[in-house]
This record gives C-alpha cells, sequence and structure tokens, in this order.
C-alpha cells in the first residue's frame, strides 16, 4: 500500500487527465486483491479517483473502455500491459502516465516475464514525459542488481530499505522418529504436523512439487482422526476448487492448508500463524518468502518450522536456517536478457506502427538486462522476425515485415497482429489435459495432469488429483476421465511437478558444515551418519570434486559429488555416461541427486582425470544437444516465444492436430540444415540454465579442475548408500527406444496370435 | 531386414520404415502426402516463416528410397502439393531434384485434397489408379471396398506404450481390405488410429504398422488414443 501513497497524493492535490499510475504485479489475484484494498480508503475518503485492473480475466468490454478511457490507477501485469503496448493508439493511452509500480520485484526479475515487462516499459517510458518506476520487494539478495534491472539504463536508481521487523522464530520441527534415508514424502513427520496444527490458528505447510503435495495430504487426512478442517491448494488443480480454499482460508474456516509455489506470494490469506515448509527449502530466498506467509501483522516475528522429508535435508535444512539467521539470500546473476523474448519485443513493436530499427535499437538498450545487446545480435533478431533469418532466402516473397520507401518497417499482413497480440507472454504453458469425473454430461472437472503423464496411464490405474484417488477409465475429447477409489493406496503416485534444483549458495554453505570437527546444531541421528562417512572414506570438500568407486552387488559403482543441483547433475549423468562408454568402462545406469550422481556399469573407473576432462565434457553437450528431449523441450519453449510457433490453443488441439506437427520436426530440420541458425543459438544458451543447466556444470568444472579427491573402496559408503533408494534411475542406452519398442510390439503381436 | 513383409490381396508387399509401401512383383513405390510447400503457406498467410527446409528434406528420403528399392513407378497418393500453386512456387533445385527422381520412372501423381488441380510438372496426373485388385486413392471410400485399396489422407498415428513411456509414430494402418499409408512430407501431423473416422473405417482387427528405424507391425487393438 505504501507504494501508493504518492500516487494518492498526486491525484488528491488536483484533477489529472487519464492515465496516472500502473501497478503490475506478477499474480492476476495480487492485482485484484490490491483494487480492493486500495478502493476502500479512496472511497472512505471520497477522492475522485478510479481504480481499475486489467488482467487476462478482465471481460473484453471493460477492456475496450479502459482503452478509449483509462482509469486514474491500473492494476494489471506483464503480459496485460505488453498487450496494451501493442496497439497503435498506446501514446494516447499512456498519455499523462507518471508512475509506474512493479510489486514482488524478485519474482519478475527472476524470469522471462520481468525481461518482458521491462522491454514494454522502454518503449512506454518514450510515450510520456517524467515517468518514475518504482519496484517493491522484501526478498532481494542483491539490491544494487535489482536497482540496475529497474531504472532506465543509464539512468540511477534510489535504493531505499524499509525496517525489515523483528528475525522470524524459525526452527526444525523436533519428532522423535528419525526421517528415512532417501524420497520425499516425509510421512513420519505426519503425526508431529497434525500436532502443530491442533495447536495453531492456521498453518499453511508447504512443498515442493505437486506430486509430494498430494501424497502428503493425503497421508495426513488418512492420520486425521479428529476431523481437522484441512485443505489443498496447488496450480492443478481447477480454478473453482481453489477459489473455494481460498475463499474457506479468508474466513478462518480451515486450520491447515497443504499446498506448493501457488501461495508463495502476493495475498494474504486470513490469519496464518504457522508455516510448516516440507522437504528441504532447496533456496533461501524461497524459504524467506514462505516464512513471511506467517503473521503479517507488524513487528511480530513469523514463526516456521522445517521438516527435512530424508537424512540428507536433514543437513540441507540446517544450512538453509542459518542463511535465514545471517540474511544470506542466494540467487545467481542472471546474464544478459534473452534473445527470444526480444524477438517478441520487436514483433509487439511491429503492431503498434512502423518501426525505424536504429530508434528500436537506442530504446532496447535502455533497458538494464539488454544495455549490452550489440547492434550484430539485434540485427539478427529483427531478421529473423522480418524473414526468419534463415542461410536459404527462401521467404523475400512472403516477409513478415516489409520496408517501407522512408526507411520504416511494417507488418506485410497487417492482420498478422491479431495473431502476434494472441501469442503475447513468456510463460510456458506445458500441454496438460483436464481431468473429469466420469458422467454421462461432463461430470465435476477436478484439475489437470501432464500430457505425458495421461498418455502413460491405463484403464484401471489409480492416482492421486485433489486428495482423492481416482481410477483412469479413458480419454475423451482431450479430457481425462475418471472414478473416485476408496482405495488406501494410488497405483501410480501421481503426475510430476517442478523439481527445484538445490542453490549454488546452499550447497557452498553445506560443503562448509561438512568441514566441522562435529556437528552440535544438526540431529543426532544425521551427525553419527556423516561421522561414519568421515570413518569410511572423506565428506565432500569446498573447491574439490569428491569421487567414490566400490562394487556393490557384481557392480562397479561410482559416485561424482559434484553439488551442482539436480538438474545439472542429471545433465551430468547423461553427458559422462557416454564419456564412460567411449573410456570402456561400459556403465548400465545413472541417477542423479541434488548434490551427487551415482553410476553404475561392468568396469570400475580407473582414470578419474580423463572422465572429468571439461573439454570433453563440453564437447559432449554439443553433440548431446542434438537429439535429446530436454533440449528439444527447451527448443519449444524459445521458438513459442520468439514467435516461430504458436501457442498450442485449445481450440485446436481438440480436432485431433492432424494439421498441426510437433516442433520436435522443426529442431531435427534446423539442426540438420541451418545448425547456426539464430534460434538454435538461444537454445544453446538457454541449456546453460534451467532443466539442462550446464552452467552449473562448467561452474563446478572450473571451481574444482583438476582438484579431484577419487577414493578407490572396498564397499558402498554411508553418503553414497541413500542414492540406492532414489527414484528415477535412467538406463544407458544407445538404440534403446527401439529395442524397447520392437520387444512390445513383438510380445503384443504374439500375445494377439499374430506373432 | 528394416522393413515389414506383409500380405495385402494375396500380393505381397513391404512397409518401408520410412512410410513408403513398395510392391515388389510390380516394382512400384508408393508415397503420401508429401505436402511440399507447407512452409511457405505458412509464411503467406503470415502466421510464422518456418525453417524452409522441408522440401529438400522430404525429397532426400524419397530419393534414399528410390536408391535402394529401384522402383518402375511411383504413386505420390495425392496432397503431394500443400496447395494448389505449390508447385509454380518450387525453387528451381528442388524440381530439378524432382525431375531427377523421374528420369526412366512411371511417375503418378495422384490428385489429393490440397492439389486437386493438375500440376506444372512431368509424370501422369490422375484421380486413382487401379492395378491389378488394388486401386489407389487419396482418400478411402467410406464402404466396404470389395477388392483392396491403398490410399493416404488421414497421416495415421499410433501411441504405444513401452517401458512406462508413450511411445508415437506415424503408421501405416492396413486390413483385409485396405492399407492406409502415413504421411511422408518432413512437416506433417498425425491422427490417432483410434479417433473417427479411422476408427470405423478400419476392421477391429487391423494391424498398425509403426515406422521408424525399422518398421514394426502391432495389433490397432493394442495401440492407445
Amino acid at each position: 500500500m505504501a507504494g501508493f501513497l504518492p500516487t494518492l497524493n498526486e491525484l488528491a492535490e488536483g484533477p489529472h487527465e487519464g492515465l496516472h499510475t500502473l501497478y503490475v504485479s506478477p499474480l492476476k489475484a495480487l492485482a485484484s486483491d490490491i483494487k480492493r484494498n486500495l478502493r476502500r480508503p479512496v472511497e472512505d475518503i471520497n477522492l475522485p479517483i478510479r481504480i481499475e485492473d486489467r488482467t487476462g480475466d478482465t471481460p473484453a468490454s471493460r477492456k475496450k473502455r479502459q482503452r478509449a478511457d483509462p482509469p486514474h490507477i491500473l492494476l494489471t501485469t506483464p503480459e496485460s500491459l505488453a498487450l496494451l503496448a501493442s496497439y497503435e493508439d498506446a501514446p494516447r493511452i499512456f498519455k499523462g502516465l507518471k508512475r509506474i509500480v512493479i510489486d514482488e520485484i524478485h519474482a519478475l526479475a527472476d524470469s522471462k516475464r520481468g525481461d518482458q515487462l521491462m522491454l514494454a516499459l522502454s518503449a512506454i517510458q518514450n510515450m510520456c514525459d517524467g515517468l518514475r518506476r518504482v519496484g517493491l520487494s522484501a526478498t532481494v539478495e542483491d539490491p544494487a542488481a535489482i536497482a540496475k534491472y529497474l531504472a532506465r539504463h543509464p539512468d540511477p536508481c534510489d535504493i531505499v530499505m524499509a525496517d525489515p521487523g523483528p528475525d522470524p522464530d524459525i526452527s526444525m520441527l523436533q519428532i522423535a522418529e528419525p526421517p528415512p534415508w532417501a524420497g520425499g514424502g516425509a510421512a513420519y513427520a505426519i503425526p508431529a504436523v497434525l500436532d502443530q496444527i491442533k495447536r495453531h490458528k492456521t498453518t499453511l505447510i508447504f512443498h515442493n512439487t505437486r506430486a509430494q503435495a498430494e501424497i502428503f495430504f493425503h497421508n495426513l487426512w488418512l492420520a486425521n482422526d479428529d476431523g481437522l478442517p484441512i485443505g489443498i491448494h496447488h496450480g492443478s488443480l481447477d480454478r473453482v476448487q481453489r477459489e473455494r480454499v481460498e475463499a474457506a482460508m479468508v474466513r478462518g474456516k480451515l486450520a491447515g492448508i497443504v499446498c506448493t509455489g501457488s501461495l508463495d506470494l502476493g495475498i494474504d490469506w486470513g490469519d496464518v500463524d504457522l508455516v510448516i515448509q516440507i522437504g528441504a527449502p532447496k533456496n533461501v530466498k524461497r524459504l524467506v518468502q514462505r516464512i513471511g506467509r506467517a503473521n503479517h501483522r507488524y513487528n511480530a516475528p513469523s514463526k516456521a518450522l522445517l521438516v527435512p522429508a530424508n537424512r540428507f535435508e536433514a543437513v540441507e535444512c540446517v544450512a538453509a536456517l542459518q542463511a535465514v539467521k545471517e540474511h544470506e539470500l542466494d540467487g545467481d546473476p542472471r546474464g544478459p536478457g534473452p534473445l527470444d523474448v526480444l524477438c517478441q519485443h520487436i514483433l509487439i513493436r511491429a503492431c503498434a506502427g512502423p518501426l525505424d530499427p536504429d530508434t528500436l535499437y537506442r530504446e532496447i538498450k535502455s533497458v538494464g538486462a539488454y544495455c549490452e545487446v550489440t547492434r550484430a545480435s539485434f540485427d539478427d533478431c529483427f531478421e529473423f522476425c522480418a524473414t526468419g533469418g534463415y542461410a536459404l532466402r527462401a521467404y523475400d516473397k512472403w516477409k513478415r515485415l516489409l520496408q517501407r520507401p522512408d526507411g520504416k518497417w511494417i507488418l506485410r499482413d497487417p492482420r498478422a497482429a491479431q495473431r502476434i497480440r494472441m501469442n503475447i507472454g513468456t510463460i510456458q504453458d506445458t500441454d496438460t489435459l483436464k481431468v473429469r469425473l466420469k458422467k454421462s454430461r461432463g461430470g465435476k472437472p477436478l484439475g489437470e495432469v501432464e500430457e505425458n503423464f495421461a498418455a502413460s496411464l491405463t484403464q484401471g490405474d489409480t492416482f492421486l488429483i485433489g486428495g482423492q484417488i481416482v481410477r483412469y477409465e479413458g480419454l475423451r475429447e482431450m479430457t481425462v476421465e475418471v472414478t473416485r477409489r476408496a482405495d488406501k493406496k494410488p497405483k501410480i503416485a501421481t503426475f510430476a511437478g517442478t523439481k527445484f534444483a538445490t542453490s549454488t549458495q546452499l550447497n557452498q554453505r553445506i560443503l562448509r558444515m561438512f568441514q566441522q570437527e562435529a556437528w552440535p546444531e544438526l540431529p543426532a541421528h544425521t551427525a553419527d551418519w556423516l561421522t561414519l562417512q568421515r570413518g569410511a572414506s572423506i565428506l565432500p570438500r569446498p573447491g574439490r570434486l569428491l569421487i567414490e568407486t566400490f562394487p556393490h552387488e557384481d557392480r562397479h559403482h561410482t559416485v561424482v559429488y559434484g553439488f551442482a543441483g539436480r538438474n545439472a547433475q542429471q545433465t551430468l549423468g547423461l553427458l559422462l555416461s557416454k564419456q564412460m562408454e567411449q573410456l570402456g568402462y561400459d556403465p548400465l545406469g545413472f541417477v542423479a541427486t541434488d548434490y551427487a550422481t551415482l553410476f553404475w556399469g561392468l568396469n570400475p573407473i580407473t582414470d578419474p582425470e580423463a572422465l572429468m576432462n571439461p573439454n570433453t565434457i563440453e564437447h559432449g553437450l554439443e553433440q548431446w544437444l542434438a537429439g535429446n528431449a530436454l533440449i528439444k523441450r527447451t527448443f519449444r519453449a524459445s521458438a513459442t516465444i520468439a514467435g516461430l510457433i504458436e501457442r498450442n490453443l485449445p481450440s485446436q488441439r481438440k480436432n485431433g492436430r492432424q494439421a498441426t506437427f510437433s516442433s520436435d520436426i522443426l529442431y531435427d530440420t534446423l539442426h540438420k540444415y541451418d545448425p547456426e541458425h539464430l534460434l538454435l543459438r538461444i537454445t544453446r544458451q538457454e541449456a546453460m540454465r534451467g532443466l539442462v543447466d550446464f552452467g552449473r556444470i562448467r561452474l563446478m568444472l572450473d571451481d574444482t579442475r583438476g582438484r579431484i579427491d577419487f577414493m578407490t573402496l572396498p564397499r558402498v559408503t554411508p553418503l553414497a548408500a541413500p542414492m540406492f533408494l532414489e527414484m528415477g534411475r535412467v538406463p544407458i542406452k544407445g538404440a534403446a527406444e527401439e529395442r524397447l519398442l520392437a520387444a512390445e510390439t513383438a510380445a503384443l503381436m504374439a500375445a494377439a496370435g499374430l506373432g | 531386414m528394416s522393413s515389414h513383409a506383409f500380405t495385402f490381396c494375396n500380393e505381397d508387399f513391404l512397409a518401408l520404415p520410412s512410410g513408403a509401401l513398395f510392391w515388389p512383383a510390380q516394382r512400384l513405390l508408393c508415397v503420401s502426402d508429401l505436402h511440399f510447400g507447407k512452409a511457405s503457406r505458412y509464411a503467406l498467410h503470415g502466421a510464422s516463416v518456418l525453417p524452409p527446409y522441408e522440401v529438400y528434406d522430404t525429397l532426400l528420403r524419397l530419393d534414399q528410397d528410390i536408391a535402394e528399392q529401384r522402383p518402375k513407378a511411383v504413386i505420390c497418393l495425392g496432397d503431394s502439393f500443400d496447395r494448389v500453386g505449390a508447385s509454380d512456387d518450387l525453387d528451381p533445385r528442388a524440381r530439378e531434384w524432382i525431375i531427377r527422381l523421374q528420369a526412366g520412372v512411371n511417375w503418378i501423381w495422384i490428385e489429393g485434397n490440397h492439389d486437386p488441380g493438375p500440376l506444372n510438372l512431368g509424370g501422369t496426373h490422375m484421380h486413382e489408379v487401379a492395378i491389378g485388385p488394388i486401386v489407389f486413392r487419396h482418400i478411402a471410400l467410406g464402404e466396404t471396398a470389395t477388392g483392396g485399396e491403398v490410399s493416404g489422407h488421414y497421416h495415421p498415428k499410433a501411441t504405444v506404450r513401452a517401458g512406462n513411456r508413450a511411445i508415437i509414430r506415424r503408421c501405416f494402418a492396413t486390413d483385409a481390405h485396405r492399407v492406409i499409408l502415413p504421411a511422408y512430407g518432413t512437416y506433417t501431423g498425425g491422427l490417432n488410429v483410434n479417433a473417427s473416422p479411422m476408427s470405423t473405417l478400419l476392421a477391429t482387427n487391423a494391424i498398425c504398422i509403426l515406422t521408424g528405424a525399422k518398421a514394426l507391425p502391432i495389433p490397432r487393438s493394442k495401440t492407445r488414443l
């Protein structure tokens, strides 16, 4: 609210024509919540100020009216703002705009949504005189970096530090039973968590993935003998269901809410007096954000409890606790602004009217994240938008952008503006299918599951959604039909969700902790485990790479403790297994966690230096880029943002997709015929972060270059043992998919009497 | 051998892993739904400018199949061009490539719903063609054919669950009376063999032959939607 005081002051002083202040938040819900909270005082003192919100949910008629006659204060999201800036009459809409307030700026600055927002601002800035930008956040690890991100480059930016309030009251939840060695369910903590719910008014129980939230909620219900009112809230649930839970929270009707990142940000729902984090928080900033959900009263400490889901997470939780106490937030510098977002921005600017590339280039250089973009990169993006930028110049006849005699560029086909507007945005919706109860006339919607998960189901499979066990009955018109089941246990755990990787800073803290002589701050069971490891082998050290090798059950096992986070360790597994094949170690499979990758194979590793040679690993990445599914997903995301492919619209998906073809085909074609194309260069850059996360492998290699602790041991070590229980083992396969398919089809033909 | 041999109307056929059908007795190669010029149609309509290499990629595969099978006749079973006029827009290199492939071959263009008009390319242009007991046409006729029918149009694909993952492949769909060819063109999607209208067009005991590194047969009843 404080962010609006200057606005209300200025508007109270005298009449203002048109838009005065824009408020941008990462959540639609936050925009409408602020609207409610802001209107109340304004109406109370009878100020003549119009306040409206504008998001994807706003009806078209109101949007039209807002364009013709903008309110004084408009509350919106980055996507809606980019859309508004794409209209020809944008200069009229934004005329007179004085202030722009960006809420939860740290959440936007971490993503392409923020890049898009800043690009849109660079355009709007040139339409209005004296526009001031304000960013708000409670969790920023590097205020100077955010200031540079927010301000018009190279203008300075004032940083105002608010009183942080009292430190949170945060500790580990004391549970008599030790956590299991592996896994993420934390079922052992159910009684203790129920006990805490009973002792507080409203408890938020945060999980890192939707799957874990579903399983935990299910177990909580089975043990809820007192019938405590407990709900579940996550992004895959049906909107109606989510809203019902939110409303119940506001009324204080719920004692506990099992949730995920969907409640990380924004709105203050009801009277939350305790936050429980299940599983290691993976990232200190996120933990601080979640702790802040409890007790929003000024000057009262927030109360939070941490529950490790397994033994290793006990170490991670304590490390995170220390980081919070020392006010050390984590976060990786994001690097320069991504070019796929820049391509979309060029197309959006072309919708708004004739473009002069020189002016546009200067405008883009005023965005902090893009201040170092070279003219050559910009020209590549512009060329991509105009003609596709292919080595084979096939589209001279059908350019998307045409140069007019006056040197400015326009859309060749004005109707294209409509399509470009429909594809604005950088959020990637994974392909999901709705889940409904099977009824003659379309039963109750329960939520969504990923298409891949739906494809793996056969009739009779049971899974969890919204805390219920349901049975898969079939697919109908792109909807998963299910029936309710009273089973105790679902056959298939549940759909996958986002898996966070532990942050670099948190992993470094863990490595430092390992160097202590004793661990009084750790639970005894965990301290004993680390002591055992120290006796049997050594503990991993900062600046060095520990590799253990030992025989187990007729196989040679090797553990590489890279501490690079789950995604990077997974990528390392794929790259090193190729390397092992070449070095003749005959690897058979691997499994990755946040801190290590475990390999097993027929021959023992004898030359760790050759295995970890950075040049061959880097070279392996190049080859791997050619065909891996993760890379194709990365490509699809960038190709959609850059405007090469259109978003999957629900209406198109219904008609069986005969006309559309998969983006994998485009990737393969480009890779084969135009390997240096802009979009493949963007894809390679993107592979440095996200699911592939090669950036962290490189960081780890640079950090430990040549300094390998190679331990040849007689048996499984204590630190390696839990990895044998990890899910998600990856078999190493050359032509495995073909073999798998050949075996399966042969079996099915035989079963049908046709073999 | 990576092809799948099967008998249809008492004749021996090979389903090639590329998605082409070969009839050794006639030395006839048949491909369907090449969709040349699909990328340029997208560009024409201002939708997006897709990588313009799909014509070459499709021709490269067709070239390989022709080099391996040495057919006397080639049937392109309709929708060879993505729109009327697409053949005019072929670049010279693609046009020369097609002419080279046509040398010494009895080349038949069957018309499809995308390319109903005549083409300015060599070869014979026909609505459909009967060879022995078998009719080659673009769209399968709804009623049960008395002899055999080879068609395309639907771009059949099948989903097979193997080892806890769903694998999707373009496929031939065959029963006693018809063979439906997969789309051969690089930029083509597919329609699940269990979706309407293929679900009703094909007999319940239909066999799908998946394309890929090897042509693999599987009963349609064992594939998934």
